[in-house]
């Protein structure tokens, strides 16, 4: 038999549907991959029966004949942001260690009851606050690529969600869940030369899913091609009463509205996002992007987005101040790690929990979202920040004037080698200067594969749509991909 | 606007972190150099804007007034690192 691990999500749920391999056979052929590939990381826990048990029953459906679920059959990973019931849920971080929900997360729910089974919980940056990998609790994920030099370096999978886009790219899970709250689907996919999609806002219910920012944080797939893509997301959003941001609209038909034709759209490029000093590789795939997207029948228009250079720092006030509220909860009472020194009071025994079970990069979060919150500085910096984020949503607003959907670089670099940033907040931080803006605003944002880089690594580009339009988002991609051809693959050595 | 040492254990103590002098120092020069890095907002003519509360316009739902404690105390509790006579189990806090 053929190698099932080379199927994507879409080919799986067609052949279990048609009887030409069973659906077990395909898990078994994961959860071997997934054994086999403990050197990436890319796994805190592994589920192998998960995922049999969920094959075995959609193999069981078919033969009595019994109507198949949209993802029947189809293993996946899903990153430890989301709660799963019975399986330790983390988000990668020493204070929720050994924590095991007892309930599901709705769209990790919503994925089992469309017949897919769970390889596995995958590792990422500690509570999805990072853009490397490099600050899980549970050791960096190895990202499977390697640099065309000769050398040996060891490259980040990008983040928060590395794990995922490891997995996916090394064939450990046809597709896998992640999070968005800053670009941490978009920059992982670009890196790893994958497909990832982040949702309007309130598009994939929030409930179950570890908290960080909670006014930006969004879930979405991770899979090889948009179709791919299409299929998960169809399966991940929809209303969920549980979740107080959760959209009360019905979830479009996406994989059946597929096409490739971009006939009368017209394509936004934003002349803020061509910075001085830009990447010659990533300028180089833009222009390839922009001649793809001409060629499928769209007109491309120059736009301005005038408040780009300050989505950032809008960025760096308002989620850490999210989320040193969010973090509030981890008190070693309730759940997760307890550190009660000897004698200690009530107070202490927080201090000394949380200084225990958060790492570094957590710690500075929290510090400036409470520096930023606190008494004399809230207007200074909070409510500033949120007025600039308004004007960047009234500039998408505006920029819908002249056009239907934006093209930009994924991220301003290809991968970059672990340890290279880890030492200056800011420069990591400065990876996500195109990914950000698209979060302030709430829109669907998507990262497609457009080619290799000199040294043979991934880029990707971006595309963003307007509020409740993935179905653009989706086709301009499917433009791209069919006109970008991406078959490279990572050469395993692991 | 920067922190000093004595600001950092301030908000330390706040966010209820306990951290070591060697930590603070530490983090003096990363924290100013981020909030140095952020102080470009200032820059921004804000007059007349409004600070976003919503990306995405949605109306907040009301649920029946009723309670709903879900009645699963086990559950609630089966995490929880000290768990006594179906309680949170905390140090003392009353002498």
């Amino acid at each position: 038999m053929s190698d099932l691990t080379q199927l994507g999500v879409a080919a799986i749920r067609d052949g279990v549907a048609s009887g030409a391999f069973k659906a077990t056979a395909v898990a078994e052929a994961f959860n071997a991959n997934v054994a086999a590939a403990s050197l990436l990381n890319a796994f805190i826990v592994t589920t192998p029966d998960n995922a049999l048990e969920a094959a075995a029953k959609a193999d069981a459906d078919r033969a009595a004949g019994k109507s198949l679920g949209k993802l029947a059959g189809v293993p996946l990973g899903i990153k430890d942001l989301f709660a799963t019931r019975g399986v330790q849920t983390t988000a990668a971080s020493h204070i929720l260690e050994g924590f095991v929900p007892q309930y599901e997360s709705s769209v990790s729910q919503k994925l089992w009851d469309a017949g897919a089974g769970m390889l596995g919980k995958l590792n990422m940056d500690q509570f999805a606050m990072g853009s490397s990998n490099e600050t899980s609790y549970f050791g960096n994920v190895i990202s499977p690529w390697k640099r065309n030099d000769g050398g040996n370096a060891a490259l980040a999978p990008g983040g928060s969600s590395g794990g995922s886009a490891a997995a996916v790219a090394a064939r450990l899970c046809p597709g896998a869940t992640g999070t968005d709250t800053g670009g941490s689907i978009r920059q992982p996919a670009a890196f790893t030369g994958i497909t990832g999609i982040k949702p309007t806002y309130g598009r994939c219910s929030r409930w179950g899913i570890v908290a960080f920012a909670s006014s930006l944080d969004q879930a979405g797939p991770m899979a090889r091609d948009v179709r791919d893509c299409a299929i998960m997301l169809e399966a991940m959003a929809g209303f969920d009463a549980k979740d107080a941001t959760s959209l009360d609209v019905a979830v479009p038909a996406w994989e059946a509205g597929l096409n490739p034709d971009m006939k009368g759209k017209r394509v936004g490029i934003p002349r803020e996002y061509r910075m001085d000093g830009m990447d010659a590789d990533v300028a180089k795939s833009w222009e390839d992007g922009i001649a793809w997207l001409r060629d499928a029948g769209a007109e491309i228009v120059e736009i301005s987005l005038p408040h780009t250079k300050y989505a950032l720092p809008a960025y760096y006030i308002i989620a850490p101040a999210e989320a040193s509220s969010n973090l509030a909860r981890y008190d070693g009472v309730r759940y997760g790690l307890r550190d009660l020194p000897d004698g200690a009071g009530l107070q202490d025994m927080y201090a000394a929990t949380r200084a225990a079970g958060f790492g570094p990069e957590v710690k500075r979060r929290i510090l400036i979202g409470t520096y930023v919150l606190s008494a004399g500085f809230y207007d200074a910096y909070y409510t500033q920040a949120q007025k600039v984020r308004a004007l960047i949503a009234r500039d998408f607003e505006a920029a819908w004037a002249h056009c239907d959907i934006i093209l930009a670089p994924t991220a301003p670099s290809a991968a970059f080698a672990l340890g290279d940033k880890s030492a200056d907040p800011l420069a990591m931080y400065l990876n996500d200067v195109f990914a950000v803006p698209a979060s302030l605003a709430g829109l669907p944002a998507m990262s497609v594969p457009a080619g290799l880089n000199r040294e043979g690594l991934p880029l990707g580009l971006q595309l963003v749509g307007k509020a409740f339009d993935e179905q653009g988002v989706l086709n301009a991609g499917l433009a791209i991909e069919a006109r970008a051809g991406f078959s490279a693959k990572p050469e395993r050595w692991w | 606007m920067s922190v000093d040492t004595a600001t950092v254990a301030r908000i330390a103590t706040l966010a209820r972190i306990r951290m070591s002098e060697a930590e603070i120092a530490a983090l003096v020069p990363e924290l100013n150099n981020i909030l140095g890095w952020v102080e470009q907002l200032g820059e921004v003519d804000v007059s007349g804007v409004e600070p976003m509360t919503a990306v995405i316009p949605n109306t907040l739902r009301l649920r029946d007034d009723k309670v709903t404690d879900g009645k699963i105390r086990d559950k609630v509790l089966a995490n929880a690192p000290a768990a006594e006579h179906g309680f949170f189990g905390v140090p003392k806090v009353i002498e």
